[in-house]
């Protein structure tokens, strides 16, 4: 009897890791598939120059760039955003109806499909706010798409920190503010960090918000400033493998400039979970 | 000035930023209404919603999303059949039975598929999945809602672990243990315990992952083939109804109907995706353990 | 924190102050995939002979361009159909008057994978089978398979073209994959062994297989002959009369030498 009930717990468990195994093969598939058809495609010349010989050959350059660009903007507008509202949810927020409103609207805001923020950035910021098709707008259509994430990460960076951190510093007479600003913040600095990358290298892998917003098919210079439309990697690739003008000819090219998003994404991200893994680390000791 | 008002002052700055998430969520629903509405001048919600067929740019044009909603609904529900046994399973290994060092490589391995850009994924499933499946299967054509539903499917399974984890991680050990004690194995405590006990959060993990799965652009967008049509079997061709907006848009001139017809496709997406969130948020407050006494 | 907080600032100012400079000389080009590949060749040589001009072109169809020219979002916009009556009431509703400029002479050419036997359909069966009324393949004389319609999407000039010459305004069965582009067509008919699609001359090459239409080859000459029955105009639109580096470069493509690159980039020359 005991020893159906551990065969059928050998079953089930091996059921399992074949289930979480299969997450992995399906990553090391795709990785593979871009890696092995995407190195030939890189070089020095790949990666600063532009497109050339409308667009079947040249580099990315201006994709880089405007990616980072594209970033940047959402950086700037996410983080402090982010920021405030975790340290107001988390330091000063009463429980309540106020309360839970704004997380539902964070929530919300979260689960809102990447299209539809395009829609509105191009609704709103394109057009109502007049700022056409740029790395502006994109940045900021991206920014509060990524909002959510940031204010996630922050908020659970401030939990991480010990209450009495916060008792020591008030007791010493410091304001909540002087406290937040001189003790909690700094205590809660690298989580922020870390969740903001997380944040940022989600926002530089969309496509879907920048097509109406942000990306155009192609421009000959790189961007002169935030006002200017721009290309980038992620609407390349699809532009490239959907409506370029040899589709077959430029795969090298489409698998290349795969390798370079998910180079940058994973680069990001492995150097935020490994950033946390230390913390994590640092906080049991 | 005290340092009292300052701080006081400051508490309120924080507040009104605070308040940006809400106003932009007020924002994207002002303005995809009051873009998507007007096309309700040219045909009834019943038309568009229940229409059979999507020619938008034809004259008399046709705005019925039907083919759009059906491709979206199939091709999630389908991702979903993947994703959430996939996507559980994987959750009850981490959280249960494997390692503290598998777990160190699992995990990362999970945010990275979560990290993957949907576009890279998209143009995988173009270029690599649908010839394949082409030949596989002998169908005449690779890119249809199957190929779609398999790569949403790798989407959707990192949220649906993540969460499900989290609540599986936070049921009770005092739980397990009783059961244990009454000489279950851990087999049967994880199927008559532990699941029972996180059932809520496994649930919201669930909606959130399909949630995510409807409101994803450019797999459909570039796996699913594009065809406006009712579909009759997995392997036709679909047009989800974000792929319909992305391909569109470009092309919808500024203030005519189909351009407020693709924001009133936005609307019905952005309906779909809230109220999945609105039941995630719900099920999630209502059935929160709070330690063993509410279970 | 306090480092971070003075980069951020620095940054944002950096940026503020970057805005300043605007680039002269800029055209922006915007609209049709098929005027694309004689856009980006010209604008490639009329910018080696300006460097002073920048011309950045975008895709996206020809509705898009038209659309850009009455936004005001782009100088040019390309556009492989004429202006449809609504556009220009929209246009004129908003004091926009597009003034068309026809750049190249275009053909429709049906095409289908390498593989497939039949080199020839006429106009009716051409509409019958993106009616869906015919559905083998073996019923217009090739081997048994199922046909497999792959059409553009449906604000394309492309699109619009075969469906007012091909189709006869009855509309392409729902059924039918749609691709965002010439290109897009090429590769899926390529790599599908019982499809048909059909896209701009320039587009045609050796992993797609035109297929004659009424007897008739898809030439450059069958088309300036006016026997090949789907040609049409390629044009450029611009709000008002051109000025300035667009009037420039609009001259420089109906020039001997613009129209040298026309006929290079696969598009036929008007003259």
């Amino acid at each position: 009897m005991i020893k159906q009930r551990l065969f059928a717990q050998k079953v089930n468990f091996s059921l399992l890791k074949i289930a979480a195994w299969i997450n992995g093969a399906a990553l090391a598939i795709i990785v593979y598939f871009i890696l092995s058809r995407g190195w030939r495609a890189i070089s020095w010349e790949f990666l600063t120059k532009p497109p050339t010989d409308s667009m079947t050959a040249g580099g990315i350059l201006p994709c880089i760039v405007g990616t980072f660009l594209l970033c940047l903007v959402t950086i700037l507008i996410a983080l402090p955003i982010g920021v405030a509202s975790a340290i107001y949810l988390n330091e000063y927020a009463v429980q309540g109806r106020l309360v839970r409103l704004i997380r539902l609207g964070i929530n919300n805001l979260a689960g809102v499909p990447s299209i539809v923020f395009g829609l509105f950035g191009l609704a709103f910021f394109c057009i109502v706010l007049k700022m056409g098709v740029s790395a502006l707008a994109g940045g900021l259509t991206l920014g509060i798409m990524t909002l959510p994430v940031i204010i996630g990460a922050s908020e659970e960076a401030l939990k991480s920190v010990p209450q009495t951190y916060r008792e020591a510093s008030l007791a010493m007479g410091a304001t909540q503010w002087q406290t937040i600003y001189k003790v909690v913040l700094p205590a809660a600095f690298p989580g922020i960090i870390t969740g903001s990358i997380l944040g940022l290298s989600r926002a530089a892998g969309e496509t879907a918000p920048i097509m109406y917003t942000g990306a155009v098919f192609f421009t000959p210079d790189l961007p002169g400033s935030i006002f200017d439309e721009v290309m980038a990697l992620p609407y390349h690739i699809y532009v490239l493998a959907t409506a370029g003008t040899e589709i077959e000819q430029t795969r090298h090219l489409q698998y290349g400039t795969a390798l370079v998003l998910i180079a940058l994404v994973f680069g990001m991200n492995l150097t935020a979970i490994i950033l946390r893994s230390r913390l994590r680390k640092k906080v049991r000791t | 000035m005290r340092r009292q008002d300052i701080d006081k002052g400051v508490q309120s700055v924080f507040l009104l930023v605070a308040l940006f998430s809400i106003t932009a969520l007020s924002l994207i629903m002002v303005f995809l209404f009051l873009e998507g509405i007007p096309i309700f001048e040219t045909v009834s919600v019943k038309d568009f919603v229940f229409g059979k067929y999507w020619y938008p740019t034809d004259e008399p044009a046709d705005f019925g999303i039907m083919p759009l909603i059906l491709g979206s609904v199939y091709v999630t529900l389908l991702a979903g059949m993947i994703a959430i046994p996939l996507g559980i399973m994987t959750a009850i290994y981490l959280a249960e039975i494997a390692s503290p060092r598998v777990a160190e490589i699992v995990k990362p391995i999970v945010e990275l598929l979560a990290s993957m850009p949907s576009v890279v994924i998209g143009f995988f499933g173009m270029v690599v999945v649908a010839p394949f499946l082409q030949k596989l299967f002998d169908i005449p054509v690779g890119l249809n809602m199957f190929n779609a539903s398999l790569m949403l499917a790798f989407m959707a399974v990192p949220t649906i672990c993540s969460i499900s984890e989290d609540a599986i991680f936070s049921v009770p050990t005092a739980l397990k243990e009783a059961s244990f004690a009454l000489g279950a194995t851990h087999n049967e405590t994880i199927i008559r315990v532990i699941i029972p006990a996180s059932l809520s959060g496994i649930c919201t993990a669930v909606i959130l992952g399909l949630s995510r799965a409807i409101g994803e652009t450019m797999v459909v967008l570039m796996a699913a083939g594009g065809a406006a049509m009712l579909p009759t079997s997995i392997f036709d061709p679909v047009r989800p109804l974000p792929a319909s907006i992305a391909a569109e848009m470009a092309e919808a001139p500024f203030g005519s109907e189909h351009y407020h017809a693709l924001f009133a496709i936005g609307v019905v997406l952005f309906v779909f995706t809230f109220g999945f969130n609105l039941i995630a948020d719900y099920i999630s407050h209502k059935f929160r353990q709070v330690g063993e006494a509410s279970l | 924190m306090k480092k971070i907080t003075r980069v951020l600032f620095l940054l944002a100012v950096a940026l503020i102050l970057a805005t300043g400079q605007v680039v002269a000389g800029e055209v922006v080009i915007k609209g049709s995939t098929t005027v694309l590949p004689i856009t980006q060749k010209t604008a490639e040589a009329f910018m080696a002979a300006n460097p002073e001009v920048k011309i950045s072109i975008s895709g996206g169809g020809s509705g898009n361009g038209i659309k850009a020219i009455i936004d005001g979002t782009a100088d040019i916009g390309n556009a492989s159909r004429f202006i449809k009556s609504k556009e220009v009431s929209l246009a004129n509703s908003k004091g926009v008057y597009p003034v068309p400029h026809r750049v190249a002479l275009d053909a429709i050419v049906p095409v289908v994978n390498q593989s497939n036997k039949v080199s020839g359909l006429t106009m009716a069966q051409l509409k019958d089978i993106y009616l869906g009324k015919i559905k083998d393949w073996k019923e217009v004389g090739g081997t048994p398979g199922k046909i497999v319609v792959i059409s553009r999407d449906s604000s394309s000039g492309t699109f619009g073209v075969w469906k007012n010459l091909v189709m006869k305004k009855e509309r392409v069965i729902p059924s039918a994959l749609t691709v965002p582009s010439n290109g897009g067509v090429v590769q899926a008919v390529g790599k599908t062994p019982g499809a048909i699609g059909y896209v701009g001359l320039g587009y045609l090459n050796e992993e797609i297989k035109p297929v004659d239409v009424d007897g008739v080859e898809p030439t450059e000459e069958n088309t300036v002959n006016g026997s090949f029955p789907i040609a049409r105009g390629l044009f450029m639109f611009t709000k008002g009369w051109p000025k300035g580096d667009t009037a420039a470069f609009i001259s420089f493509i109906l020039s001997r030498k613009g129209q040298d690159l026309v006929q290079e980039a696969g598009s036929i020359p008007l003259f």
